[in-house]
């Protein structure tokens, strides 16, 4: 490696490939979530005909993995770097490829493998199939196959792939402490990150108010519930993704009771599965804007509406 | 002359597990499909890689062979008209065959005359044979399945491209969007795309792309290489078979090497150290001529040696990474005593729709302790057992074993010894997993036996009473698994009991302990019994038993599973013997007229005045000689003295007229002959026995 590229180089690295790889990018979303798969640009986008091709950092919030900021790895909120291709293209692994090349990782000088890997996230009703790719035996990607989300069969199928940024940048940087990476020019991860670490790790796991997240879990449930009857998925989806979020909090808090638990993540997956499939039906109504082939978009149209009539 | 074809299916990497199985799928279906289409061949020859599925056939025909078939068509008297003029039937029967009235000759059959046409049918070329092959290759199964891009095509991994070379013509045969060529890939990274100008010559073209086809060559190479960085450094490495299948199909250019961590961190228990390297890392680890763990480990890279430093300095420091959380967690869990962690028990579920850990373990101790009164344990081992079911699972809440899963029980009796728990309950708390395969290991301890047992009874009890019960293919919590280490525990350590009463008893400790789960755990009982019976005609069919002894031992009405082992033992034995066949004949004589009495057992008394000849007198006075405590017998004995009958059943039936006019009379008879029955009954079902 020549150069040490700091943590925004290489999210500026990534950004300027992607986009010339077709993908817009759009910016992380503005709700706490726990992957970048739960931003609407991939969940909601990667379901239905229309093609969609995006890339965008998303800070992943896991109250469980918050460790104050004394562990090296390990942390609250970390960031993923996101691309997401409908349909997959067929060169999606040399495109991967070549944006390591971009942030100065030669293939020829590592080694780069691709390890079966399948990724579930039930309560979101979504599974695919992949690997995760490691870096001279380091996992620094997670790259998926969308076979189901929200409960609904791709067609078109999506390609993912889930950078792990702190990862990449602590192998890009040769540095073995997270808190140590550089963000940008002489200003450390730490700086930065340490103290809302500590904090975030010293709320999620003692002083939360758990009633309060309690209660919230079923406002957010209700209202959620409430917008889906309306029609309005996107303000549908946001309250799942509170909901999603409160329940992470609960659950670090050791407030879940184990029968509780699975009821919790059950009643998210039946919300996000209805989410999809309105989403669907919203998209249909609008005539699927993003598919350009007009031939395709009127049968597709036509196709539903067939099915309807069954 | 004899052709070449070569057929490579080029995908994105294949799980390392699915490789060799479907590179022997792919093979075994094209040789059932060119002899489905009668093409001559000498051999398919495979080749496979993470990223390719390739076959080559060699001495192929030049086509099929040209077939005369003889094709029946309408009888004579439709096929002509009353003219004697060719009937439409006739002139469609022989247009649909391709042929003309002109071919039509007549043959008698059965004594109506019938049209009858030759047939000659071209052998197809072999080219036309071969393009049928795409839909061999869509029709591979594999175990986890996906679809791509917008195509509906299920397979294990995108097609990417495809060779179909016969001698040197391609064949292009299309799937998706994918069209065969004479153009292949070279490895990932050191290699790039090769024209491949006949079939003859693939696996060295690959060769010239850093690209190892033959996965034997390429496997013998990996463990040339390891042999060579241990003679070099007198280390001793144990080449995991399993482990170097998987990094076979890891690897197109393997380049093994070798890495180091810090000696600090062999203070951790060998088997984290082993996990951390060979499951977590894909490492092979090194021992020194004494067995010890020594800190370096070795791994295969996918390329050659130019700039090795980075892979290993990369691996090294991701091992490191892992034994720094591996000792954080060792240090952290020893910080706190067991009870800490029986205590976060309450808190995780064993199932939902069961209990808590927590309660699970109560339940154990109480199951357990019925079991090692019955194994007759002493008072030290029933103490033991006691302890160890109170906190068996503590391990599954510390930091390790949340970290390193394939660790629990390990860690379990590691912990437990370093908090002074004596040795033990320690090892039976890592043996109660056992077996953890149909043929693993069993528990070499009695309280690890006994542990093992009751933790498995207690699973199989609630998942049924909780209307969780295998069928078919899906058993999710492997509880037929269960049942099968039930099964081996109990005849290994010859347990003598029976199924029925022995989880009553269970279930009555549990509800006096007040630890009973809030579910009718007797309403399945009966259910369980015929799941555990099925385990055994399992077992015994792996035992090499004749199955029609297998079937006569797991068909009887006792439900004791050592009993019924050794009743196929006996049978077994036995059953070459002068005597055999004409016993089981007596005795399933009795079995046949009894079959459909309906007495219930407490009436079945026998009135000796009712007796007509001196053969009752006899049978009675035998049959009544062995009833007295037949059910509690040994297999053996049972055995003697049912087979021991078979002249006075004999005599009997000679003598006697079983149905007779008299109404008191032919019951008499019948109840004599059921309750022998219900005795052989309780041994086995000896009408399954095929006797020559």
């Amino acid at each position: 490696m020549t150069e040490k590229l700091s943590m925004q180089d290489i999210i500026l690295k990534l950004q300027q490939y992607w986009s010339s790889q077709g993908c817009m990018l759009m910016q992380a979303y503005d709700t706490e979530k726990g992957a970048g798969t739960m931003s609407p640009y991939t969940f909601l986008r990667a379901i239905g005909p229309e093609p969609w091709n995006a890339a965008y950092v998303e800070p992943s919030r896991r109250p469980a993995d918050g460790r104050y900021g004394e562990n090296p790895n390990r942390l609250y909120q970390h960031h993923q770097f996101q691309v997401i291709m409908k349909p997959s293209p067929e060169n999606i692994q040399e495109l991967y490829l070549d944006s390591l090349k971009e942030l100065g990782i030669n293939p020829e000088e590592h080694d780069i493998r691709f390890v079966e890997d399948n990724w579930e996230n039930p309560s979101m009703g979504c599974a695919g199939v992949g690997w995760e790719i490691w870096l001279d035996g380091m996992e620094v990607t997670q790259f998926t196959y969308f076979q189901i989300v929200g409960g609904q069969e791709m067609n078109p199928v999506a390609s993912e792939i889930t950078y792990g940024l702190e990862r990449l940048a602590s192998y890009v940087q040769d540095v073995n402490n997270v808190f140590e990476l550089e963000w940008s020019d002489g200003v450390k991860y730490g700086d930065i990150f340490k103290e809302p670490e500590y904090e975030h790790s010293k709320y999620s796991f003692e002083e939360s108010n758990q009633e309060m997240l309690l209660k919230m879990f079923d406002d957010f449930e209700t209202e959620a519930k409430k917008q889906i009857a309306n029609g309005l998925v996107h303000p549908a989806y946001d309250y799942v993704l509170k909901c999603s979020h409160t329940f992470n909090l609960l659950d670090a808090r050791g407030a879940v009771s184990v029968t509780e638990r699975a009821g919790y993540l059950s009643r998210i997956r039946r919300m996000a599965r209805e989410i999809a499939k309105a989403f669907i039906a919203e998209r249909k109504k609008r005539g699927f804007p993003l598919i350009k082939d007009e031939k395709l978009r009127q049968s597709l149209l036509k196709d539903d509406e067939n099915k309807e009539e069954k | 002359m004899a052709h070449t074809f070569l057929l490579e299916i080029g995908l994105e990497e294949m799980p390392a597990h699915v490789v060799t199985p479907s590179i022997k799928q792919l093979v075994k279906k094209t040789e059932d499909y060119l002899k489905d289409q009668r093409i001559d061949f000498d051999a398919v020859k495979p080749f496979s890689t993470p990223r390719r599925l390739t076959i080559q056939i060699e001495g192929l025909a030049e086509k099929q062979p040209d077939v005369n078939e003889t094709v029946k068509g309408p009888a004579k008297k439709i096929a002509l008209d009353d003219e004697g003029n060719w009937s439409k039937a006739a002139i469609g029967f022989t247009k649909g065959q391709g042929l003309s009235t002109d071919d039509i000759t007549f043959k008698e059959v059965k004594g109506t005359e019938y049209v009858f046409v030759e047939k000659h049918i071209a052998g197809k070329p072999v080219k036309e044979v071969l393009m049928g092959l795409k839909d061999v290759i869509t029709s591979m199964t594999f175990p986890t399945l996906m679809k791509w891009n917008v195509y509906r095509l299920d397979f294990i991994r995108p097609i990417r491209w495809m060779v179909a070379l016969l001698d040197d013509e391609v064949l292009p045969i299309q799937i998706l969007d994918v069209t065969a060529s004479n153009v292949s890939r070279g490895h990932r990274f050191l290699g790039q795309d090769t024209t491949i100008n006949s079939a003859d010559e693939y696996e060295e073209k690959l060769k010239e792309q850093f690209v190892i086809v033959d996965a034997q060559k390429r496997k013998d190479l990996i463990v040339k290489q390891i042999k060579e960085i241990q003679d070099e450094n007198n280390w001793v490495i144990n080449i995991n078979p399993g482990l170097l299948e998987e990094v076979n199909n890891l690897v197109e250019w393997p380049t093994a090497f070798f890495g180091k961590f810090d000696e600090k961190y062999l203070q951790l228990p060998s088997e984290v150290l082993i996990t951390s390297m060979k499951d977590n890392q894909r490492f092979f680890y090194v021992n020194d001529q004494n067995g010890n763990i020594l800190p370096f480990f070795i791994s295969v890279r996918n390329g050659n040696s130019e700039y090795i430093e980075n892979v290993i300095a990369g691996n090294e420091k991701v091992l490191t990474a892992r034994l720094e959380d591996a000792m954080f967690f060792y240090q952290e869990d020893q910080s706190k005593d067991i009870d800490f962690y029986v205590n976060k028990l309450k808190k995780v579920s064993f199932h939902d729709k069961i209990s808590t850990m927590f309660e699970k373990m109560q339940r154990v101790e109480k199951i357990a302790e019925v079991i090692g009164q019955h194994a007759k344990l002493t008072d030290q081992e029933l103490k033991d057992v006691k302890r160890a079911a109170q906190i068996y699972k503590f391990d599954l809440v510390t930091g390790m074993v949340g970290e390193f899963s394939e660790l629990q029980g390990v860690m379990g009796e590691k912990y437990a010894l370093l908090k002074g728990e004596n040795e033990a309950v320690a090892t039976a708390i890592r043996e109660h997993y056992m077996p953890i395969s149909a043929t693993g290991e069993l528990p070499a301890t009695k309280v690890g036996s006994v542990l093992s047992l009751a933790d498995k009874f207690d699973s199989i009890l609630t998942f049924f009473a909780a209307g969780m019960i295998p069928s078919g293919s899906n058993d999710p919590y492997a509880l037929r698994r269960q049942a099968n280490g039930i099964v081996r525990i109990v005849k290994n350590e010859e347990l003598n009991f029976n199924l029925t009463e022995m989880m009553e008893a269970f279930i009555n400790a549990e509800k006096d302990a007040n630890v009973a789960p809030d579910l009718d755990q007797n309403k399945e009982i009966s259910e369980i019994v015929s799941f555990i019976k099925d385990r055994i005609v399992k077992q015994l069919k792996t035992d090499k038993i004749r199955h029609d002894i297998i079937d006569a031992a797991g068909n009887s009405n006792n439900d004791n599973i050592e009993f019924i082992f050794n009743v196929a033992d006996i049978l077994n034995e036995h059953k070459e013997d002068d005597n055999f066949k004409e016993s089981v004949e007596a005795l399933t004589r009795v079995l046949r007229i009894s079959e459909k009495q309906e007495f219930a057992a407490d009436d079945l008394n026998v009135d000796e005045s009712l007796f007509e000849n001196d053969s009752e007198k006899n049978l009675h006075s035998n049959v009544e000689s062995i009833s007295d405590n037949f059910f509690s017998l040994s297999a053996n004995d049972e055995y003697n003295k049912l087979f021991d009958l078979k002249d006075s059943i004999n005599d009997y039936f000679d003598q006697t007229m079983v149905m007779a006019k008299d109404e008191n009379v032919k019951n008499n008879h019948l109840r004599e002959l059921t309750k022998l029955s219900n005795m052989i009954n309780w041994f086995a079902d000896l009408n399954q026995l095929i006797v020559k």
